[in-house]
């Protein structure tokens, strides 16, 4: 027996010390650093206390990242999450070729984000101000990812045109797990389908709803790959998301400790938002 | 009863539809790809009149495609395969001792690091990867593995401990070691999920652009994404020469997903369901 809980030892240890030191260490260290003035390659530094983090509360530039990151998060979760749903309900329907639809929606999850957001940068900047001169129409003549004002609507269209795939598939999972008979059940009652809808399968898909706007939830608040690929964070700093602010910021603009600053408060919110919401969506599966 | 069998044909339109929108920016890239500049001119929509296969030897030689390719195959495949076998040998070890206090807190300590944004590592973690030597592939490959084990754990631990433990007690009792146990009688009844796993991982390694970007130092060790990155500038103007390197870039996992479409599909769902 002894023998055994040795050789478990001997399963975790390895991965315990290897995780320690390339996760757990670096996270200690940001942490360490944000209380430093370091700039990422000088031979010294200085506490500063909380100095990074009162600055980072009167920073414009943060902000405006964080205004923007909210904005574009919530946004991205409902559209992904409304649509996703729609298109299983869709491709659970009697509908031909449903497994060749199936692989369709499901293709744009196997293709690299910052090369789908190159292409999307070349259909905005050239191929839909084409498709508006052709049709004479002023508003889908301009490039979007060059207004102030809506580069940030392309960046939406792209995470989602992308993220649906996989929601999809999971809600498509979810309604799978839905005993035919409900339904039947539910039509003998005489419910409609907008009834049969919300009292049957939206609450046998409460795991997966909540499991869909967590992850989708997440993934946008890190947005940063279709950033790159699209705006680089401009027009000005219109669209510069956290992520992409502690990068340029950290790596470019020798901000090192400042960003590593910014980087625990973003930690703090991305915690308090994903308990928040397991919370309340856990709470909602149960009340239904 | 016969009514409802019968197709749908409003929601097959509806369907298409929507499947017209993911398919268009997909068929631009390839006729793009195919194209020169004087069709370009006459319309970007039509389809090519030729095909230019020159854009994509242009490509391959602008972007050192081939090196490219290599390096991301070699990522991918070794770090998945690792992935696999030890992120699935820890999680039978904490999925077993749950009622340990050690091993249940390890449990929480891997998972709750999917919470932590990686921009808060990251800064450090270049710091730390440069000073050890490893701002190259074996460095990036072992971060891969380590990094998977927050979310891996997760879905391995729930799967095993849905099998029933009776059938190690059995190989125990006719003297299997603990690590032969493993290898021989629970790794193999893992399939399924370690089908997930391997899907997974195998996507978000091949497609990662932002840990390639930091860690990577050489030009010759960069993978595809950070290769269309680095050679953004370039095409600048050859949109011809551009949507060729995309294209090539797309297509090895396009080409996997066409083939085991199936296979991908379904082990996600299984994933889904399962846990």
């Amino acid at each position: 027996m002894a023998k055994r809980k040795a050789a478990f030892y001997s399963m975790t240890i390895p991965a315990l010390l290897l995780f320690f030191a390339f996760h757990t260490f670096p996270t200690l260290q940001g942490i360490f650093y944000s209380f430093t003035n370091w700039d990422g390659y000088s031979d010294g530094y200085d506490f500063v206390g909380f100095k990074n983090f009162a600055a980072l509360f009167q920073d414009e530039n943060v902000l405006n990242a964080y205004l923007f990151t909210f904005k574009y998060a919530i946004v991205v979760t409902i559209l992904i999450n409304v649509i996703s749903l729609l298109i299983a309900l869709g491709l659970n329907a009697r509908i031909k070729f449903r497994n060749f639809f199936r692989g369709v929606y499901f293709l744009p999850n196997v293709l690299g984000v910052l090369i789908v957001g190159y292409i999307f940068n070349y259909i905005f900047a050239n191929a839909i101000p084409k498709l508006g001169e052709m049709l004479g129409s002023e508003t889908l003549a301009i490039n979007i990812l060059g207004s102030e004002q809506w580069a940030w609507i392309g960046i939406v269209i792209v995470a989602v045109w992308q993220g649906i795939a996989f929601n999809t598939i999971l809600y498509l999972a979810g309604l799978q797990t839905i005993p035919r008979d409900l339904y039947e059940a539910s039509d003998i009652d005489g419910a409609g389908k907008w009834q049969t809808f919300w009292s049957i399968t939206f609450p046998m898909l409460a795991a997966f709803f909540t499991i869909n706007m967590v992850l989708a939830m997440k993934n946008s608040l890190m947005v940063f790959d279709q950033i790159v690929a699209l705006t680089g964070g401009g027009p000005g700093r219109a669209t510069q998301s956290i992520a992409m602010l502690i990068y340029q910021g950290g790596f470019q603009g020798g901000e090192f400790a400042y960003q590593s600053a910014n980087a625990v408060i973003y930690f703090i919110v991305i915690v308090v938002i994903s308990v928040f919401q397991l919370k309340f969506l856990q709470k909602r599966e149960m009340d239904a | 009863m016969t009514k409802k069998r019968s197709t749908n044909w409003f929601i097959t339109i509806l369907i298409t539809l929507g499947s017209l929108l993911i398919l268009f920016p997909l068929y631009m890239t390839v006729s793009i790809a195919l194209k020169n500049p004087e069709e370009m001119a006459e319309s970007i929509f039509s389809l090519p009149t030729g095909l230019h296969f020159d854009n994509f030897t242009r490509a391959i030689e602008a972007t050192d495609f081939f090196s490219a390719f290599k390096n991301s195959v070699v990522i991918t495949v070794i770090a998945v395969c690792f992935i696999l076998l030890t992120n699935s040998l820890v999680s039978y070890a904490v999925a077993r001792n749950m009622n340990h206090k050690f091993f249940k807190g390890l449990y929480f300590y891997f998972i709750s690091a999917m919470f932590i944004p990686f921009q808060i590592i990251m800064l450090p973690v270049v710091k730390l990867t440069t000073d050890l030597h490893m701002n190259n592939i074996p460095g990036l490959i072992i971060l891969y593995i380590v990094y998977g084990l927050a979310f891996n754990i997760f879905v391995y631990v729930g799967y095993i401990r849905s099998i029933p433990i009776e059938l190690e007690e059995a190989a125990t009792v006719d003297g299997a070691s603990t690590y032969g146990t493993f290898w021989r009688i629970i790794f193999p009844l893992l399939a399924p999920i370690n089908a997930t796993v391997a899907i997974l991982s195998c996507l978000s390694t091949w497609n990662d652009f932002m840990l390639p970007l930091i860690i990577l130092s050489k030009p010759e060790s960069y993978t595809l994404p950070l290769v269309q990155y680095v050679f953004q500038g370039q095409f600048s103007t050859d949109y011809n020469l551009a949507f060729a390197s995309y294209l090539l870039a797309l297509a090895p996992m396009v080409i996997v997903y066409l083939v085991a479409q199936k296979w991908i599909i379904n082990g996600i769902t299984q994933g889904a369901v399962k846990s």
